[in-house]
């Protein structure tokens, strides 16, 4: 009895050891299977074949010395196998692939980390190559790089599993089809497309971020899968400002995620956020990574600019503490390398806490009279609160009105309504 | 991989172009194809004459159907094409993005698949 829950006991760590090994390689053997396979399905199935035969032979055989090299071994052993049996391959593909085998020691030779990073820093190029579409970028970077289930990124984008099953089929098959290539694309291009990938990485964690329907873990999953990413290009690509600058702009953000929303799912804003919510530790790495942006000489990257604004936000103890002169100097920064209405309209808040509401609401009237943005929500709202503080109470309502009728996302609608309550307490002569 | 690039522009708009720079785009098409002779990429190609002289054809029930101008009315008309070997889509995109055409219309990139064997 007991030497056999002994041995019991024993198989089943062993079991979790073995689990443990495939989370942490899924993504690098993937990556690496990609490469030497050249298909995205080819190599899936290959991984799976290669995980159930470990589960077989490591029980008896025990685990080997380098087991990531021994999945991509046996994956790639597993696809030949299959492509042979399948008559419809077998003229040119297997020859391809084949080439490759003359040199069986070359594939352990390869499973040093280096050629791993190499590897999925070529899958994420491939995942966010311009020639896919927006959707197709984050859909195949969730899936292929981070390893979420087809299930798990359909929920990130609200549709349903079979839909994405879809996208990310027709995604893979134009990867096939049109031969975008699998590799990191050497340095002028390769620069050109750092911006494309940032995007996507950024856009995985604004995703996360801003979400306010689906379920909060998805959320947190998202900006984690986001800052993972990020983490990664930071370690694999050369000095490139916006990388670092990326990073310390999620981690700084998503240091006051748990402060951001009330219990209720309210929106609570930066000033009025309760500080000791905030996450010292991603805080502290947020700081370093922007001190590091900066020392890189070069183009000066929007995301590090933006990180720095963040840093000064997260830097005061106190909300009177903030250095609103420097925030607003970033910001002018920030409008000269990439002007937009949004930041435009950010600088504008900035300028009311140096320089008063007066001013603030020129600048944000003269932006409304471009008339680009006539609709966007959070213009009317910022309107409504430089009002509020001259005592335009009257106009300052009809602004806030005007937001409300423009804003969707249910919690920012509370908010607005709720200032307009405010404003409507003022205006009662009770 | 074989990769077709199709030059699409406005006709009306390069109908109106003045002589000067009508001159000096042919050259750049000149220069431009001899540099994808010499670099191996170039196939074939050729400038067609306008969709106004173009005939549509449909076969319906055995009967042959002709009619005048182009499949379908667009704000840019296929004007000329390329076919280039190319390593992948990358290389394909960067010869796309030096012909001449890319600065007024577009190139659309079309993988061409290989003949059967």
């Amino acid at each position: 009895m007991a030497a056999d829950d002994l041995r019991e006991a024993s198989d089943h760590r062993l079991r979790m050891g073995i689990e443990e090994i495939f989370r942490r390689e899924a993504g690098r053997v993937l990556a690496t299977l990609i490469r030497l396979l050249g298909d995205f399905d080819l190599a899936e199935e290959a991984r799976q074949e290669a995980f159930t035969a470990a589960l077989e032979q490591w029980a008896t055989a025990g685990v080997p010395s380098n087991p990531c090299a021994w999945l991509i071994q046996t994956g790639r052993n597993k696809a030949i196998d299959r492509i042979r049996r399948d008559a419809v391959f077998r003229t040119k593909v297997l020859e391809e692939i084949a080439g490759a085998e003359t040199q069986p020691a070359s594939v352990a030779a390869e499973a040093d980390d280096d050629s791993f990073g190499d590897d999925r820093l070529r899958l994420i190029f491939t995942c966010c190559h311009p020639a896919l579409s927006g959707e197709a970028h984050i859909a195949l970077t969730l899936r292929e790089v981070c390893g979420l289930t087809t299930q798990a990124v359909a929920r990130a984008f609200l549709v349903s599993e079979e839909t994405m099953a879809q996208r990310l089929v027709r995604a893979k098959r134009k990867i096939r089809d049109a031969g975008i290539p699998y590799e990191t694309p050497e340095p002028p291009l390769l620069n050109e497309r750092i911006h494309g990938v940032l995007a996507v990485v950024y856009g995985v964690f604004t995703e996360g971020y801003a979400a306010t329907a689906g379920s909060r873990l998805v959320d947190a999953e998202l900006c984690g899968e986001a800052i993972r990413l990020g983490r990664l290009l930071d370690e694999l690509l050369p000095a490139n400002q916006a990388v670092p600058g990326l990073l310390a702009l999620m981690l700084l953000h998503d240091a006051r995620r748990r402060a951001r929303v009330s219990d209720t799912g309210d929106l609570i804003l930066l000033e009025d956020q309760d500080r000791s919510l905030w996450d010292g530790s991603k805080i502290a790495e947020g700081l370093t990574l922007v001190d590091r942006a900066f020392s890189i000489r070069g183009q000066m990257s929007p995301y590090a600019v933006q990180a720095a604004i963040a840093a000064l936000h997260v830097q005061s103890r106190k909300k009177e503490d903030t250095d609103w002169q420097q925030i607003v100097g970033l910001y002018e920064v920030l409008l000269r390398l990439q002007p937009s209405p949004v930041i435009e309209l950010n600088h504008a808040v900035a300028v009311s806490m140096v320089d008063g509401a007066e001013r603030a609401l020129n600048l944000v009237d003269s932006l409304a009279a471009r008339g680009q943005v006539s609709e966007y929500h959070l213009l009317h709202a910022a309107r409504g609160r430089f009002l509020q503080q001259l005592g335009r109470l009257r106009e300052s309502r009809e602004a806030y009105c005007a937001a409300l009728g423009f804003a969707t996302l249910e919690p920012e609608r509370r908010f607005i309504a709720s200032r307009i309550a405010h404003v409507d307490k003022s205006l009662s002569p009770i | 991989m074989q990769y077709l690039l199709l030059i699409y522009a406005n006709e009306a708009e390069t109908a109106a172009m003045n002589p000067g720079s009508r001159e000096s785009m042919t050259a750049e098409y000149m220069e431009f194809t001899k540099s994808i002779i010499q670099g191996g990429q170039f196939k074939a190609g050729d400038r067609l004459k306008p969709t106004s002289a173009a005939s549509t054809v449909r076969v319906r029930n055995g009967k042959v159907l002709t009619t005048d101008g182009p499949f379908a009315e667009t704000r840019e008309q296929l004007g000329g094409y390329y076919l280039v070997e190319a390593k992948n889509v990358d290389e394909a995109i960067a010869i796309a993005a030096r012909i001449p055409g890319a600065k007024l219309g577009s190139i659309e990139v079309r993988p061409v698949w290989p003949p059967m064997t």
